[in-house]
This record gives structure tokens, sequence and C-alpha cells, in this order.
């Protein structure tokens, strides 16, 4: 008989990197290729009207220094809207990364939880979820733009 | 040109995202950690600049461009306020983007009915 009871550990003691070994063993191959085509397609493109966004801006009296937050405002706007529609979350499964990794992918990461969790609670649902992704990605952004801040605030003299 | 570089630089970010991801089978919101971790040591670097004016939207866009906006906050304001930058000035150059960002998800959480 396998020893595959609880008793033998093999099962209980499987750690992660294993339990992750076997998973992928299982789980269907990736279509790696066509999946970064579209992640450069779709990301291409918004990194496109993004620039098009910008470029109205400088248009309209903005300045190279300036238009940084205006463009992240309505790209936000726009993500935040494509997600109220229910289109981004239609967008995502096709596009991976060239949806997500976007400014907008970040809005419909806020903004997508927030609507869902609404029946939790404006406190506990949508206050709560609406960091579920952003949180992270803020924390860890500004640790690590601590940690390099304090490195070159050290440096101020030498490097600058 | 400049929204051929945007196309091109933008799409090829989203794509190395998109590989490392398949590869490493990594949850997307390890991937968006990464990127953003990536855009700030590549700006503390002074790397992240010269790749921001050369690819404009395209490296502004993507996250990684995010990040790099965190240590740029940071640095700019060293010379006028110190150390005290080193907490202020990452909010202060990337804080429209997420107010933005917090503003429209409780304005939709208001106005959208959540999918079943």
């Amino acid at each position: 008989m396998p020893s595959y009871s609880m008793h033998s550990g093999e099962c209980a003691l499987m750690d992660k990197k294993e339990y992750q070994k076997r998973a992928r063993q299982v789980e269907p191959p990736r279509p790696i290729a066509r999946n970064a085509f579209w992640a450069f397609l779709v990301g291409g493109t918004i990194c496109l009207v993004g620039q098009i966004v910008q470029a109205v801006l400088l248009s309209t009296g903005f300045t190279e220094e300036t238009v940084k937050a205006p463009t992240a405002i309505i790209m936000v706007f726009l993500g935040a809207l494509f997600t109220a529609v229910g289109l981004y979350d239609r967008l995502t499964p096709l596009g991976g990364m060239g949806a997500s990794l976007p400014i907008t992918g970040f809005a419909n990461a806020v903004v997508a939880p927030a609507i869902e969790f609404k029946n939790e609670g404006a406190v506990m649902g949508t206050g709560a979820r609406i960091f579920q992704i952003a949180g992270p990605v803020i924390a860890y952004g500004l640790f690590a733009a601590f940690v390099i801040g304090i490195l070159r605030y050290a440096l101020r003299g030498v490097w600058s | 040109m400049t929204f051929l570089l945007a196309f091109l630089v933008g799409g090829a970010l989203c794509l190395i995202a998109q590989v490392i991801m398949d590869l490493t089978r990594l949850t997307p919101a390890h991937i968006l950690v990464g990127g953003v971790v990536a855009g700030v040591i590549l700006g503390g670097l002074g790397i992240y600049e010269p790749f921001a004016k050369f690819a404009g939207a395209g490296a502004t866009i993507p996250l990684p461009g995010f990040g790099y906006s965190m240590v740029a906050g940071i640095l700019k304001e060293i010379p006028k306020d110190g150390w005290v930058s080193v907490f202020s000035g990452a909010f202060k150059a990337t804080g429209a983007g997420i107010k933005a960002a917090l503003i429209f998800g409780v304005l939709a959480a208001f106005f959208v009915r959540a999918r079943a």
C-alpha cells in the first residue's frame, strides 16, 4: 500500500516549493508567445493613448514639468470608466499584463474591488477592499522609494 | 515618432512583465509590486529618467513609471526639504494618480451595481 497517510508525513510535510512543482505538472502549459503578443498590443495601445492625452494637454498650456499629474488623472479616469461599464474586466483576460501594468490597470485594480465588495458595506467592503491590489503596490513602492531616498540623501553631496 | 515610441516601449514593458509572469507563475499582484519596485530602483540609479525622456508615455504610463515618479519626487525635494522629503516627496509626485483612483473607486461603488 502506498504510504500517503498523514503519519508518513509525505503529504503533510509537502512544502510550498514541492506543491508548486506538482501543481505546475498538472496545470496546462501557458501559451507564452500568444500571451506576450497580446500584452504587447494592448499595453502598447494604452501607452499610445497616454501619449496622445499628454500631447493634447501640452497643447492646452501644460508644460513638460506639469503635464504628468493631469495625464495620470485622465488615464486613471479612463481606466475607472471602462471598469465601471464592465469593459476593462473583459480586456484583462486577453491583454494580461498589457491591461494590468499601465496606470489604467492600477485604476481597474482600485475600482473593480470597490464595486465588487460594496455589498459588504461602505467601510469594510468598498473602503477596505479598495486597496486590495493597490495597497501592496503603494506600500512596497513607497518602502523601496524610502530606502532609495535615504541612500540618495546620504549621497546628496556626491551624487545629485 | 513620439507616438510610435510610446506604443513600442510601453508594449515591450508589458510584454516583459507578461513573460516573467508566465515563466515564474507569480500572481499578477506580485508582478505589479515587482514592477513598481523595479521602477523605484532604476529611478534611484538615474536610469529611468533618460528612459522616460526617450520613450515618453511608453515609460511613464506602465507601473514602473509610477515607481520612478515616487523616487523622482523625493530627489526633486531633497535640496529644498532635506531628509523630510524622503517621507513626503513620493506622495507629492504620485498623489494625483492615487487620489484620482480612490475617488473614482468610491464614486463607482456608489453608482455602479455589483455584478453577481
